[in-house]
Order: C-alpha cells, then sequence, then structure tokens
C-alpha cells in the first residue's frame, strides 16, 4: 500500500503557545515524513503537543499560539510561504480534518445537506447546488447512511451518523491527505470499531492518506500502517507498525505501550506503572525531556537532547541509548536485527 | 431510631442485594404536547436487574453508553431513587430507611466519579475537602480529623501529605486530582465503594498507576466494589466479576475470566471482539453488528439486542430470554446460548 512516495514533509516544525507562565514549546522541532497511502498514527498522552501538530499541518495554530519555525512540504511546495489565498484552496482540497466532537464541529441548526454543499460550494462555486447535492448524497449512501437521512439535522443523528458525517465532510473535496484528530473517541467501543474498518476501506478505496492522531494506543495497532509517537512535543520515536509493537526502541514507548491494557486473557496480568505524570511544557526538562521518567536514563540524558536518528531503515528513535556522543560514556548498542 | 436497624448482624455472604430493579424516567414534554399524548412516557434507563455484590468482591457492570450502568450505581448507593424492587446493604432495606438513616449508612459507602475537576470544589483546599466527609459522618471525632486525613493522603500516593493538604485542585496534576477523590471517597472508612468510570479521564501512563493504587486499598481496607465501566480490558485488571449490560438489563453475568474466556450472549462476544487489542498482529477480522443501541423510550420487544443480533429468529423478537445459568455461576440471558458455548 506504502509506494513511498512522500505526501507531505514536516521539516523541523515547532509551535509555541504565549501563556501567563511563560512560553510553552507545544511541538519543539520535529521532523518527520508522510508517506502517500498510508495510515499514519500519532500518538501520545494529553499535553504531548499532537493536536496541534493536526492543527498545525493545516496551518490552523490560532493566537496565542503560533508556528514558530520550520517547513511544510506538500507536493514540493512550502506550504509556509502561502499566502492566505493560497492556503484557504489548500485546506479541505489537499489537506482535510475531521474532528472530535461533531456535536460541536457541526452547525446545530444546518442540516446535513446544507453542511455537504456548503463544503463542495465553497471552495468549487463553480458546481451547481443540485450537481453538489448528489455527489453528497452518493457519499453519505457509501458511508452508510441512507440518503433520505440528509435533511435531519444534527440533533437527529445517532452520535455514529454524526461522526460519519464529519468523515464526509472530509471525503467530499478528494482530499489527499486526511487528519482525523480523536475522530472515534467520543464514539462507543462498537460504533468505534465500525469507524475504523470504514477509515481502512476508504483508504482503499479513495487512495487517500491518514494521520490518525489519537491517545488509543490499541486503535493505532488495529489501524495504522505506521506509528509515531509524541512526547512532550517531540516525536520520540517512528517506525513501522509491527516493528513499534514488537520491539519497541524507546524506553517511553517501551514503557507506553506495556501500560496498555490488553482485553486478552492469555496476556500478562500486570500493567507497566510509569513513574510520574508527563511534564508541564512551560518548563520542559532539560535535555531528553523524558529523562526524569526513563528508567535507563545516563549522565548525558539530563544534559542533551539526542537527535531523532535512523537507526535501521524506516525506523527512528530519539534516545541516548542509540546515539554516540563524546560526551556519553556508555556504549551505543548495535541495534539487532 | 434503633441502632439494630442499622446494624443487624447480618453474617450474609453478600454485602449488596439488588433484586429487580427497575428505574425509569420520565420523558419531559413541552407544555402543549402533554395535551395531546396519551400516556406518559418512560426511559428504561434499568429495567429487571438483579445481581448480587460478595463482601471483599470487584463487581464489575460494563456496558456502552445508554446501557444504564451509571444509573444501576446510583441507585444502588441510594443516589436515586429507585422505581421498583429492592435493594440491600448489608442486609438492611435501603427502601425502610428514612433520611436521616440512609444518611448515617451512607458513611459505609462512598462513591468516585469519573472526573475529578468537577468532583472537586476548585475553592476547597485539597485537606478540606477531604476532611469534608469525616465533618459530616464522624463530627464526634472532631481532633482526629487532620491525622485521619494525613494519613489516607500518604495511603493514597500525596506525599509528603503535609505539602499537598493546602494546595488546591488547580495545583495539581490530573492524576493526583484523581487520587484526592479516591482518598476523599476512603477516609471515613467504607465497606463499598462506587467506582464509576473512576479512570477513564485519565492518560494511559497514568491509569496503570491509579488502577494498581484502587486494587491495592481494596486488599488494604478490605473494600466491597462496584466498578462502573465502559472498558473491558481495562475492567480486566480490576474486576473479580463483572456483568454486562445491555439498554437496561444484564444479558450475561459471571466471573470476569470466566464470561472473557466463554462469552455466550452475541452481544457479549461483539463487544469483546471490538475492543481494540494493542498487538498489530491480532487485527480484529470478525464484522460488527449492524446499528447502534436503540431508543430506550421503546425498547425493542423480546430480546432487546434481536434487531442487531446476526443470529437472531423468530422467537427472539417474540419472546424475552431471561438469565438462565449454562455453565457453574455463568448467567446468559439468551434463547440460544448454548449453542454459542
Amino acid at each position: 500500500m506504502t509506494d513511498n512516495k512522500v505526501l507531505m514533509q514536516i521539516r523541523d516544525l515547532s509551535v509555541e503557545y504565549k501563556t501567563r507562565l511563560g512560553m510553552v514549546s507545544a511541538v519543539d522541532h520535529v521532523s518527520f515524513e508522510i508517506y502517500e497511502g498510508e495510515i499514519l498514527g500519532l500518538v501520545g498522552e494529553s499535553g504531548c503537543g499532537k493536536s496541534t501538530m493536526g492543527k498545525a499541518l493545516m496551518r490552523m495554530i490560532q493566537p496565542p499560539g503560533r508556528i514558530s519555525g520550520g517547513q511544510l512540504i506538500f507536493d514540493d511546495e512550502d506550504i509556509m510561504t502561502y499566502d492566505q489565498k493560497q492556503m484557504q484552496a489548500f485546506r479541505g482540497r489537499k489537506v482535510s480534518m475531521i474532528f472530535q466532537d461533531p456535536m460541536t464541529s457541526l452547525n446545530p441548526v444546518q442540516r446535513m445537506d446544507e453542511h455537504l454543499v456548503e463544503a463542495i460550494q465553497v471552495h468549487f462555486p463553480e458546481i451547481s447546488k443540485e450537481e453538489a447535492l448528489v455527489k453528497a448524497s452518493e457519499l453519505i449512501e457509501r458511508l452508510g447512511i441512507q440518503s433520505n437521512r440528509m435533511s435531519s439535522y444534527p440533533h437527529q443523528l445517532s452520535g455514529g451518523m454524526r461522526q460519519r458525517v464529519m468523515v464526509a465532510l472530509g471525503l467530499i473535496l478528494n482530499a489527499n491527505l486526511i487528519i482525523a484528530d480523536e475522530a472515534t473517541t467520543s464514539l462507543d467501543v462498537i460504533v468505534e470499531a465500525k469507524l475504523a474498518d470504514e477509515f481502512r476501506d476508504i483508504r482503499e478505496e479513495f487512495g487517500v492518506t491518514m494521520l490518525v492522531i489519537t491517545h488509543n494506543i490499541a486503535l493505532v495497532a488495529e489501524l495504522s500502517d505506521r506509528l509515531a509517537v509524541m512526547y512532550a512535543g517531540h516525536v520520540v520515536e517512528i517506525g513501522d507498525v509491527y516493528h513499534v509493537f514488537d520491539d519497541p526502541l524507546h524506553p517511553y514507548t517501551k514503557g507506553l505501550l506495556h501500560s496498555v491494557p490488553n482485553i486478552k486473557l492469555d496476556e500478562e496480568n500486570e500493567l507497566y506503572k510509569m513513574p510520574g505524570e508527563p511534564p508541564n511544557l512551560t518548563h520542559p526538562p532539560s535535555g531528553c525531556r523524558f529523562h526524569p521518567r526513563c528508567p535507563k536514563a545516563m549522565d548525558i540524558c539530563s544534559r542533551l537532547e539526542p537527535d531523532l536518528i535512523e537507526v535501521e531503515p524506516g525506523r527512528h528513535v530519539k534516545c541516548w541509548l542509540y546515539e554516540d556522543h563524546p560526551e556519553k560514556t556508555e556504549s551505543t548498542p548495535e541495534v539487532a536485527k | 431510631m434503633t441502632d439494630t436497624k442499622l446494624n443487624p448482624q447480618n453474617e450474609n455472604d453478600y454485602l449488596v442485594e439488588v433484586e429487580n430493579l427497575k428505574k425509569y424516567f420520565p420523558v419531559q414534554v413541552g407544555f402543549i404536547e402533554q395535551f395531546f399524548s396519551k400516556e406518559k412516557e418512560f426511559v428504561r434507563a434499568v429495567d429487571n436487574v438483579s445481581f448480587k455484590i460478595r463482601r471483599g468482591e470487584v463487581l464489575g457492570l460494563a456496558g456502552e453508553s445508554g446501557s444504564g450502568k451509571t444509573t444501576i450505581g446510583r441507585v444502588t448507593i441510594g443516589l436515586e431513587e429507585k422505581t421498583e424492587g429492592k435493594v440491600t446493604f448489608d442486609g438492611i432495606d435501603l427502601s425502610t430507611l428514612n433520611g436521616g438513616e440512609l444518611r448515617r449508612l451512607r458513611r459505609r459507602m462512598q462513591v468516585i466519579f469519573q472526573d475529578p475537576m468537577a468532583s472537586l470544589n476548585p475553592r476547597m483546599s485539597l485537606g478540606s475537602a477531604i476532611q469534608q466527609g469525616l465533618e459530616i459522618h464522624y463530627p464526634e471525632l472532631k481532633e482526629q480529623h487532620r491525622d485521619m486525613v494525613l494519613e489516607v493522603m500518604e495511603k493514597v500516593g500525596l506525599a509528603p501529605a503535609l505539602f499537598y493538604y493546602n494546595k488546591f485542585p488547580h495545583q495539581i496534576s490530573g492524576g493526583q486530582r484523581q487520587r484526592v477523590v479516591i482518598a476523599r471517597a476512603l477516609v471515613t472508612k467504607p465497606e463499598l465503594v462506587l467506582a464509576d468510570e473512576p479512570i477513564a479521564m485519565a492518560d494511559v501512563s497514568v491509569r496503570a498507576q491509579l488502577l494498581d493504587l484502587m486494587v491495592q486499598l481494596k486488599n488494604e481496607f478490605n473494600l466491597t466494589f462496584l466498578f462502573i465501566t465502559h472498558d473491558l480490558a481495562t475492567a480486566k485488571y480490576i474486576c473479580d466479576r463483572i456483568g454486562i449490560l445491555y439498554l437496561g438489563k444484564i444479558v450475561e453475568i459471571s466471573d470476569l475470566r470466566e464470561v472473557y474466556a466463554h462469552p455466550m450472549h452475541p452481544y457479549t462476544i461483539a463487544l469483546m471482539a471490538a475492543v481494540p487489542v494493542p498487538n498489530p498482529h491480532e487485527r480484529r477480522k470478525e464484522p460488527m453488528p449492524k446499528g447502534e443501541i436503540p431508543n430506550p423510550i421503546h425498547p425493542p420487544s423480546g430480546c432487546r439486542f434481536h434487531p442487531r443480533c446476526p443470529y437472531a429468529q423468530e422467537i427472539c423478537s417474540a419472546e424475552e430470554p431471561l438469565l438462565r445459568e449454562l455453565r457453574p455461576g455463568h448467567q446468559v440471558a439468551c434463547h440460544f446460548a448454548e449453542e454459542f458455548q
């Protein structure tokens, strides 16, 4: 499914928020690629910057926040250089977003068909209302909602249906990249599972690329091709989902994966209890931001920040365990395989 | 009030017994509409539910939103009036108690809610928030209150307790706030704790700590838990027994390991399959049941799951299946449960 063609490249992206307590660096010099046709899962705990990252990819950071540096390369163009008009054309047509809570994202006094027709006509004013309606109802039926529900208002639909309408709004302009920010989080588990199936089908059928942002690590295991783990504003590990789950490299990823409850009875019964809590980003820890909670912390970890380096093809990790440095006294192991 | 009424020296194994519990909420209709509607409508949040909780046991109630799990919890500890049925706590029928008696009984049961920020008063220091339960239930121990609070704070991991005593909820992290709520529940030395989605708001890495803390405290204080959750994966780590709810009814109940190893109700089977497993090698292949949980005002006839059930037959829409014991201690409400063994 991935032919390794890069769709979007994030280079050295930083996002800051100005707060009463000082600058918060929610995303701190992050670089990674999104490949065409893949489902990339971006996981992390609350406050790690994953939602900020999603918004930054569409340049939707609102003051008091701002993108303080970096490049966002999409189709060989740096969208950071776009003016407002170019951005408007970019959003929705190239990249679109599915938000968490459909009840706050949908207009309560607008019917479903009006939402979808509006989305089409804003971007393509030359398309008539009738044509737009046909397109909208085709898509809605494809997503498993009968088209006679098109004239319903949001409150008349169930939670699962509302979220499908959100998905339809994301798909209606044939965007290349769809960012789903906790899109299944408020749903019940059976409805969530069905939506996850839908995501996979949509990817096959429409050939879109998806960035799934979630705190639900099990969902990412279920759904995605690659996995990026964020901690305190940094991407600390990124790689193929099978490799990361089978053999997590970063101590944070290891701890995180071992603290996820597993319904299978034959899985171990003890969850790993990671000490401490995620840091406050107004005063992030020095060096590696995970070092105060890290069971493998070394001398160097509190002083210098490691780089996100490629330890084997397609496998990146940001940890001193895997990187050499003149000041590092411990030896660097060769990554197995 | 006689003290024997509140302490009948019950040697029964069960701390809580709930029989045929029903809780209907009247549906609000508009002023004009009420002249036209023929009869009053009700949301059947809990419809004829029975279960018992042994002393020292953790009973989990799991289900999707709208299954009635929270309402059952609230009625069980008398926070909500029941419509019908009987709730017995330590042999005492709650409906025979007047307000004062119920309040005196309450010190023996406490609640941990989901959202610690919503259950703590933002203008009350942590120490006084925890102390409040003592002031209400044990005013005679006034001199010891502070020490009791400090002791329980250390127990839940808010150490050093003196450091946290005068802090306010906004000054501590989410995980610590939930520890405060747990401390507040335990300070009156209750026997029964109702935990309503106690860790649903916490982050993964904090969740494991809180789960472990609750298991530890349960053993130390010999607590009995009614643990309400939507997350079957989390339930595995704390519950001894589990009841699966669908639209106000228990569809399956037994020891947790028994249910997870041999689920027999098609709904339980679907619900368990829907839970994502944190292992990409074990991706789900089973299709999910169609539709969503229906409206509890007009629940489906017969078995409430029949419109979504892939195995539904004619009898399922006509006749309501009763809970039947199909394996030792394992009850299922399905006409065809034998076939899913």
